[in-house]
This record gives C-alpha cells, structure tokens and sequence, in this order.
C-alpha cells in the first residue's frame, strides 16, 4: 500500500559523523541516500552536493514503527487527523506506523484501510499502515473479511479499544487468522470485570472512590489468549500490556516456545495511579496507570525481551472532552513525540536494545520489516532517525504537532531527542521541525 | 490563600486544625438557629450558587437556609451530569455560572473529583456537597458535631467505637465520615458483606454485625446506595437485612448510651426495619439539625471576614 518515495520529492543526503546503531551493534559511520535508498556506508564519506546533515555526537538509527497509534481519521477530525497524527510521529522519528482500527466507520472494509492508507501517503510524514479490526464494528461477534484486507497489505488486526470477549470467538479467529500471514492484536480487558472504571484498582483509587479497574481484568485476558495460542498454533501480539503478572504470564509463554509477542507503552514505564490523585483526566488511559511494582516488572519485561517493543498507544483527545468529569472523560493521552524521551529516561539499557524496542522488534511484528528498522548497508530503504542522545528537555503542550493537548508528560524530565527522521530518502523533521514540502 | 484554605473539599484536605475550629463555629452557628429569628448578616452582599448535578433535596435545602440565615443570596443551577455531558462540558457549564460574579460554589456531582476540576476554572471557593464515591465532607463535619455533642465529647472522640454498617464501598459518607472520626480519635470499624467493604482503606473491618453490636459507642447505619450498585453485591431477597439490617431483635442489643445515626434518606425495610424515632439512642434528627449549622460554619469560614461574635 506504501509506495517508496510516492509522488515525493527526494534528497540525495549525506549523514555525516554519526555513531550508526542497527541490529548488528553500534559504530562510527556516515550514510549516503539517493533516490530513497542507502547507496553508500563508511566510516568517512566524502560529500559532494548532497544535503548535509552534520550527525557528530548523534546516534543514527533505523526509523522507528509504532504499533499503536490512533490517528481517529475518519470520524474525529478535531483530535487528531491522519495528516496532524503522522507528522507527530516523524517528529517522534517513526518511520511508520500502524494506525488502530477504532475509528468511525471502523477499520473493518478495504474500502476504509484504503482511505487510510491513501491519506497517510498523501500525507507523506511516515508510512501509514492501518490495521484491520478482527470484528465487525468490532462488536465482538463476526469476523472481517480478514483475507481482502491482507490482499491489500493489512498484516496487524485487532479490536483495540476493547479486547474481543467471547473465547469462541476469539478461537475462531486464531485459527482462522492462522491460514493467513497477519497477525492479531489483543486490548487485553475482560469487560465485565472493568464497566465503568475510571483507574488502577488499588490504594489510591480507594480513597479517591474512583472505580477501580483491576488488574485482573488484563490478566485473565493474557492468560486466555496465550491458552489459545497454545490450542490453535497460531500467533498473537498483547498490546500495552500494563501489570506485573501479565508479564510473568508472558515470560512464561515465551519460554513454553509460544509465538507469543507484547508491547508496553511509555506511560506505562513512567506513570502511577497517584498522578490521579489531583483529578485530572488527562491521566485516565486504558489500561490505567498502575502502581511503582508495576512499572518496574514492565520495565524489567522490556529489559529481558519479555517484552518485545515500545508502543504509544498515542491517543489524542479534544481538551473539551478532557474536561469531562473523570468518569465520563475518554480514557487515553498522546505518546508520539515523546516515547523516546520517556522510553530512556524510563529504561537502564542500551542504546542498540531501546533502538530495537522501538524500530525492528515491532517492525517486525507489524510484518514491515522489509522496510523498516532495517541495517545501514547499501540498497536498503532509506528510513532513518537521528538522535540527540542526551539532550534533556521537557515538553511544551502547545508545540506539539498533534491536533490535541493530552499529554502527561508536562512535568517530567525527558532524556534524548530526535533531531531528523529521513522518510523513503526525504528529510521531513530537520533540527526538529517539520518540513513542508 | 492556599488551596486549602479557599476550599472545602475532602476532610483531608481541610487538616484537623481547621477542622476542630470548623466544629467550634458549628457551635455558635447553632445557637444562632436557636433564636427567635435564626438569621444574621454575616454574609450580606456574598452570593453562593448551588450547582447540584445530581439529584439532592436535602443537603440542597441545608445549604440554601444555611446561606440565607447568614444573608448571602443564593442562585441555584441543577441538572443531571449526564445530560450535561451530552454536549457540554463540565468547564462550559461552571464558566456559564461563574460569569455571575460568584463568592462560592457548593458543588454535588456524581462523579469523584469534580469539586477538584472546577476550582481550576473559577475563582470561586468551592465545597463539596458530595462527589460520587468520594467525599461528603459537610455531612463527615455534622455526623462529627452530633457525636462530639451528644456524648459530651466536643471534638475530642479519642476511644468511641464506631461501626458504619452497610454499603462503604460506593460511600462518600463513609469515606468522609472514617477520615473524620479517626482524625478526632475514634476507632471506626467497616461492617458488611466483604463484597460491600474496601479492603485497601486503612480501617478494622468486620462482616458479622451482631459480633460487635453490643459494644459499639456509634452505630451508623448507611444507606444501601442501590442506584450506584453494578453487579449485585448482596443476593436478592432480604439476606442483606437479615445480616446486616437493624431489625428490633438486633436494636434490643444497642447500649443504653450509645448513638444510632444515619445519614438519610433511610431505605425503610432494607438497612432498617425498626422505626428509629422509638429509640432513644437515635440521633437522626439531630444530624438533620445540626447540618445546616455546619453548612453555616463551612460558608463563613470560606467567605466571613472577622469574627463570628463582632458579625453577629
């Protein structure tokens, strides 16, 4: 669906005085792009009348892919556009991402992935995959027709926004999933057992009378599905996951040889449910931040590879609708352009290993990994981000690129940001801005 | 003024300081009410609205007399969040009100922490007539003046045993109503079916009510919030009164001296059968009083200048 360079205007580029990080380690290196490929890596290059960008003290990287976001294009124009939405993520150095299916009409038709995908190349920010939904309207009931929507490039198909319900359901489309190269995606919440929740059933949602959304909730639903992974052979992808114990049940599956992959969310590695404690419904999301053991058991699961990749789960949300009561506010916060801030300041690793949660680790999963998070070697697409590793700063609401305001991440310290995104061998974010062709 | 000053929110909010001075002024408030004409100009020329989003006959009433005996005008805007929520938001609707040029608003809403946002977007000094499961803060301060005055007690409660019986879980009252009374002392214990208990709040918790009932100090009777009850807590069919509903055979257990309170209205039949106004341990009606002497307390210590005594 994403042609190379379509109807764009490409640089010949050099990227100069880098330090090259990909999945087969880190070195010294500059970069030549032409016609969006990568014709040329060395040490030293020599430069000719290419675009320069000076990469000295910056780490080069492969272009990272976001499993999670939502754009809300069609149907909600005022939070977030696909346009707004892609251009907040080569500002956050995503290369592509896989947009969530929870839009109005539902992502469930050729005829609305091709929209999608249409806008996001129209756009020409980053590659724009939508995901297809598993179920109709994603009611939980009747399948989409999953095969169409493979034919025209959707490979990641999931509910997200709810999790699918009914355990025969979900059997059916494992196995029916299972025939086909896709992948499904869970939002792992058993809905009976969070109706009406607000946040993190715990200490805090106590005694501030919220209702509480259990950890359990999550738990029961990784549980099942990795039981159906098991049953079916086939292969599933649990989103944000958020507690502890889901990624014990994780760890487990993977080490019973199950094709079993999850994300966690940079909220979800940064934030507790005492940020609550003020009522601001900008710090309701689904699921809900959760407590300090938590955050430490999701940040040790990406560490160990327990957990595969970073997602934002970006979700924008009008402010008027943030400033709902908490109980009717809608749950989510934006996590574009700031995932990589939050992801370093958040993990003790290295730098190849958070590059790999956030580019080649979910490129592979979202099953586009013949474009993205690819090595520097010649021939390869040219989707690269490059990175001020230790520049320490704190985001401005205002001068986000996205249509909403509703980031968390007003009051901390962030550590590293993107400097460039290079997109099919076009600069779209120099120096940190956008670039308007 | 600090945050905690200009508001009435939640009685941790409020510190104990304030709230012992709170119950002092709930004193000579009610002696006001005493007199032949229970009304002084404290607040003349200050305007209170009272922007009730969930139903509420009482609590509203207690507030509108308790701002008029102190002569503030009062404007009142009502309506049912949900509705509201249909195309307004929360900050339209208390930027519509606070364009009237407003000294305070009492705020119910049935959802926790509204009192919390709506101060972020008025002047306006707000106190919480009730959010959600919350807080009740006004109702924590009259359930703690009727106890302090009907034991002798004052604002010292160190060592009265008090059970709250019933629905703690989706309360306001009981959160509010626990903060207070261990603040000033009490030993406050949850009765109830576990389903009906939080066992992340820090208090004793005890699911047999005729295990403790004789020697309980403060019996309080909560009231089953069944409007707020999802996936059926208690079965169908009366077991709740039989375990845990005052019947007569479990009021002929009551101490003599001790309190039976309530915070209305009750549900006849459910978490009582007995007919309280026959009991002399009953203290409902004075809670019924002493709210509006409260609710003049909160108003003045929010938007009085000067001392009670020099106003009045």
């Amino acid at each position: 669906m994403t042609d190379a360079g379509c109807g764009a205007v490409v640089d010949d580029i050099v990227i100069t005085g880098g330090t090259l990080v990909d999945q087969s380690g880190s070195r010294r290196g500059d970069v030549r792009i032409r016609d969006g490929r990568i014709v040329e890596v060395a040490e030293s290059l020599t430069v000719g009348d290419e675009r320069v960008i000076d990469a000295a003290g910056l780490l080069v990287t492969p272009g990272f892919v976001d499993l999670h976001t939502h754009l809300r294009e069609p149907g909600m124009p005022e939070a977030e556009t696909i346009e707004s939405g892609s251009r907040a993520a080569a500002l956050g150095g995503y290369t592509a991402v896989v947009a969530m299916p929870n839009t109005d009409p539902t992502q469930d038709s050729v005829e609305v992935v091709e929209w999608v995908a249409a806008r996001g190349r129209a756009a020409g920010w980053c590659d724009v995959y939508p995901s297809g939904s598993i179920t109709i309207g994603r009611a939980g009931r009747e399948l989409t027709p999953i095969a169409d929507l493979a034919a025209v490039g959707v490979r990641l198909f999931t509910d997200d926004g709810s999790g699918v319900q009914d355990d025969a359901v979900m059997r059916r489309a494992l196995e029916y999933a299972g025939d086909l190269d896709v992948r499904l995606a869970q939002h792992c919440e058993v809905a009976t057992l969070t109706r009406g929740a607000v946040m993190h059933e715990g200490h805090c949602c106590s005694t501030l009378g919220l209702p509480g959304w259990p950890a359990l909730a999550e738990e029961l639903m990784v549980h099942r599905d990795i039981e159906l992974v098991r049953l079916t052979g086939s292969s599933v992808h649990l989103l944000h996951l958020s507690t502890a114990r889901s990624v014990e049940l994780v760890r487990e599956a993977k080490a019973d040889g199950l094709a079993v992959t999850a994300e966690a969310t940079p909220h979800h590695i940064s934030l507790t449910d005492e940020r609550l404690r003020g009522f601001d419904a900008v710090f309701k999301v689904n699921p809900p931040l959760r407590t300090m053991a938590d955050i430490e058991a999701v940040r040790d699961g990406l560490i160990d590879g327990t957990i595969d990749a970073i997602a934002t789960d970006h979700a924008p949300h009008p402010r008027h609708h943030k400033e709902r009561p908490l109980e009717e506010a809608p749950p989510g916060m934006l996590g574009l352009e700031t995932a990589l801030g939050v992801a370093r300041a958040s993990l003790e690793c290295s730098w190849e290993h958070l590059v790999g949660a956030l580019s080649w680790r979910p490129a592979a999963i979202a099953g586009v990994a013949d474009r993205h998070g690819r090595p520097f070697i010649a021939g390869e697409p040219a989707n690269i981000c490059v990175i001020d590793p230790d520049l320490q700063w704190r985001v401005d609401p205002a001068a986000l690129a996205s249509r909403s305001t509703n980031t968390p991440f007003i009051d901390i310290d962030l550590t590293g940001r993107v400097r460039h995104t290079v997109h099919d061998g076009r600069v779209v974010v120099a120096d940190g801005s956008a670039v308007t062709r | 003024m600090t945050a905690a000053r200009r508001h009435v929110r939640s009685i941790d909010e409020v510190g104990r300081e304030r709230i012992i001075k709170l119950l002092a002024l709930t004193g000579h408030m009610h002696e006001i009410n005493q007199r032949p004409v229970p009304k002084v100009p404290a607040l003349r020329g200050r305007v209170v609205c009272n922007l009730f989003l969930e139903d509420s006959t009482r609590t509203r009433l207690s507030f509108d007399t308790a701002a008029k005996r102190l002569g503030a005008d009062t404007v009142a805007f009502t309506g049912s969040g949900s509705s509201l929520s249909k195309g307004e938001s929360l900050r339209d609707t208390v930027e519509t009100v606070a364009a009237m040029r407003l000294d305070a608003i009492v705020v119910r809403h049935r959802s926790a922490g509204a009192p919390w946002q709506i101060a972020q977007w008025c002047e306006a000094a707000i106190v919480n007539a009730g959010d959600g499961r919350h807080a009740h803060p006004t109702q924590a301060l009259l359930d703690a003046y009727t106890i302090g005055r009907r034991t002798g007690r004052g604002a010292d409660l160190s060592g009265l045993r008090v059970a709250i019986v019933g629905d703690i879980v989706n309360s306001r009252v009981a959160r509010s109503t626990t903060a207070i009374a261990s603040m000033l002392g009490a030993e406050v214990t949850h009765v109830g079916p576990s389903t009906l208990l939080d066992p992340r709040l820090d208090v004793q918790r005890c699911t047999d009510l005729d295990q403790i009932i004789g020697d309980v100090d403060v019996l309080y009777m909560l009231r089953m919030q069944n409007e707020r009850m999802d996936a059926a807590p208690v079965p169908p069919g009366g077991e709740y009164t039989r375990r845990f509903g005052l019947t007569p055979e479990r009021a002929a257990n009551i101490r003599t001296d001790a309190l039976l309170m309530h915070p209305g209205p009750i549900n006849h039949g459910t978490e009582m059968t007995v007919d309280p106004s026959t009991m002399p341990q009953s203290a409902i009606t004075d809670q019924v009083s002493y709210g509006v002497a409260v609710r003049m307390a909160v108003l003045f210590d929010l938007l009085g200048t000067g001392e009670m005594e020099e106003e009045s």
